[in-house]
């Protein structure tokens, strides 16, 4: 018999799973769960960039990409972010396709990070920051941001986490799951706190499509003299509807992609062919559906926001993403309870903010990424479920 | 305000209170451009869209082109007036293509509407044939799929496999 745990890399065995997942165990068992947990878009990709797709594998283009990906996606690319935010980069040098945001984040950090590194990680944040630096050997530092600041990292935050062994600063803005957006003036005041450090920066954009309000999305590469020390980590995920694609993309300078595009060649070789031909579409003619979708999101997450308040479960103006991350302290439940005794008695699925980090304790995250009938009938059983836990409490 | 009718569309039973939040207007605001739509006949009413399959009860549809011959001076409006006035008449349309007028029919029976078409509209001196096809299954109408159960999420939580 072969003991495994002897074999396996007692690093990754130390891996935390992730603490969703006891709520979906649940909810799976369940008739008639309305979720709000889910973090994709409900739209399908828009039917132009599918035929797209299609129409790769009816002309029999089922061969392997360059390593860096097909030179006329790298072009839409980066024409479509110079369309958008204003920075230029340079189509075969500086822009790396990547099998979703997710790996691109991943090359990045194994780019970067050396045994000891220190990596600063706001949280509440996505999932895989700290597992990710840890495996390259990194230290993870916690950087946990408030709900008074709106979820956003302040300068005198980062500056007193700055250490001579910090490497990178992870900027997960539009945040998931708080919904946090770094405004050019927040931005500005990070880039005054760096200037002067060798810290680098993995601006996670992956949500910048999404960006309410009257401004719209700032790129941290566009701050100046920033460019030269952030890599930017995008996607056609979030922006197009294409989770199930996996497609995402990596900017940045050249010496970085370089080395990016060398892990990038040995673990995947290249991103899917028939993707990257549909995400040509997106890029060259795809803004529309982007500000369709935007336009939907931003009606949704302005019934759900007024919804929740009016429960007394208090939300900050989320500004990005899909998410909402009200505050549920004043049900004197924790948020595993929360999550917990919601599911059980309204058969609503929402997710502890614990999820996200430590700092997530007192909050849940809420995707809006569904209709509004859906949205709608949640919001009344979790208004059931404030009355019943009201009674509880008097 | 084109999205609130966009919105109304698709929902009608939205409180006047969640379209302003989600429009980012007054409820006043909304309030007047809703009786101003409704003056104005742009919306002309509201209904549910109902799966009568699921309920206990009779119902029939049927589509029926006609064929019409047109008057001099009123071309198709005079035809389509009289069919309109019925009470059975659910839809008139005219249409291009091998016929003049489609209409929509509901009744309790298939009977029924056979009864009707035979002695109300075919009877009528500007028709000049009818064709009557019976509706066996709707599947999607007015934008809402039928049979709640095919209107699926595809989406999966990552990972709960």
């Amino acid at each position: 018999m072969i003991d495994y745990s002897q074999r396996l890399n007692p690093e990754v065995q130390a891996l935390q799973p992730s603490g969703i997942r006891k709520f979906f165990d649940i909810a799976n068992e369940m008739e008639d769960v309305i979720s709000l947990s889910i973090g994709e878009p409900d739209f399908v990709t828009p039917w132009h960039i599918r035929q797209a797709g299609i129409r790769s594998l009816e002309d029999g283009k089922t061969w392997y990409s360059p390593n860096r990906g097909f030179i006329e996606l790298r072009e839409g690319i980066c024409k479509w972010f110079m369309r958008h935010y204003h920075v230029h980069y340079e189509p075969k040098t500086e822009c790396l396709v990547t099998v979703g945001g997710s790996e691109a984040i991943d090359g990045c950090i194994r780019c970067m990070v050396q045994p000891g590194d220190e990596v600063l990680i706001p949280q509440p944040s996505f999932v895989c920051y700290q597992p990710l630096t840890e495996m390259a050997g990194g230290v993870p530092v916690i950087i946990e941001t408030k709900a008074e600041h709106g979820f956003r990292l302040t300068p005198e935050e980062l500056k007193a986490a700055i250490t001579p062994k910090t490497k990178l600063l992870i900027l997960p803005y539009p945040n998931n799951p708080t919904g946090a957006v770094m405004r050019r003036e927040h931005l500005e005041a990070i880039a005054n706190v760096l200037h002067g450090t060798d810290v680098m920066v993995l601006s996670d954009e992956i949500y910048s499509e999404l960006t309410y309000g009257d401004t719209r999305h700032v790129t941290f590469s566009e701050i100046p003299e920033m460019r030269e020390r952030t890599i930017v980590i995008n996607g056609f995920s979030k922006a197009f509807a294409m989770t199930g694609w996996r497609l995402g993309f990596a900017l940045g300078p050249a010496p970085i992609i370089k080395q990016m595009t060398k892990l990038h060649q040995y673990a995947i070789m290249s991103a899917p062919t028939m993707s990257q031909l549909a995400a040509v579409e997106a890029m060259n003619n795809g803004d529309g559906d982007s500000a369709y979708m935007r336009e939907q999101y931003d009606m949704r997450r302005r019934l759900i926001v007024d919804g929740f308040n009016a429960l007394g479960l208090t939300c900050f103006e989320p500004e990005g993403a899909f998410y909402i991350f009200p505050c549920i302290r004043s049900t004197g439940l924790s948020s595993d309870d929360f999550c917990e005794k919601l599911i059980q008695e309204e058969h609503v699925a929402v997710v502890p903010g614990t999820a996200f980090g430590k700092c997530g304790e007192g909050f849940v995250r809420v995707s809006y990424s569904y209709s509004i009938k859906h949205i709608t009938e949640a919001l009344s059983r979790i208004g059931h479920f404030m009355q019943s836990h009201h009674a509880d409490t008097l | 305000m084109d999205r609130l009718l966009t919105l109304l569309n698709e929902n009608a039973r939205l409180t006047t209170e969640q379209l302003a939040v989600m429009l980012n207007e007054t409820e006043e605001n909304v309030n007047n451009a809703i009786m101003k739509y409704e003056r104005e006949g742009v919306i002309r009413g509201y209904k549910a869209i109902i799966n009568w399959e699921k309920v206990d009860c009779n119902n029939a549809i049927a589509i029926i082109e006609l064929r019409v011959s047109p008057k001099r001076e009123r071309g198709f409006d005079e035809i389509a007036n009289k069919i309109m006035s019925l009470p059975e008449v659910d839809s008139v349309y005219l249409v291009s293509g091998g016929y003049d007028l489609a209409v929509i029919i509901h009744g309790s029976t298939m009977q029924e509407i056979a009864m009707f078409v035979m002695r109300r509209l075919s009877t009528l001196d500007s028709v000049l044939s009818t064709t009557t096809h019976f509706i066996l299954t709707r599947y999607k109408a007015d934008g809402i799929i039928m049979n709640a159960a095919e209107e699926t999420d595809g989406r999966r939580d990552l990972s709960c496999d």
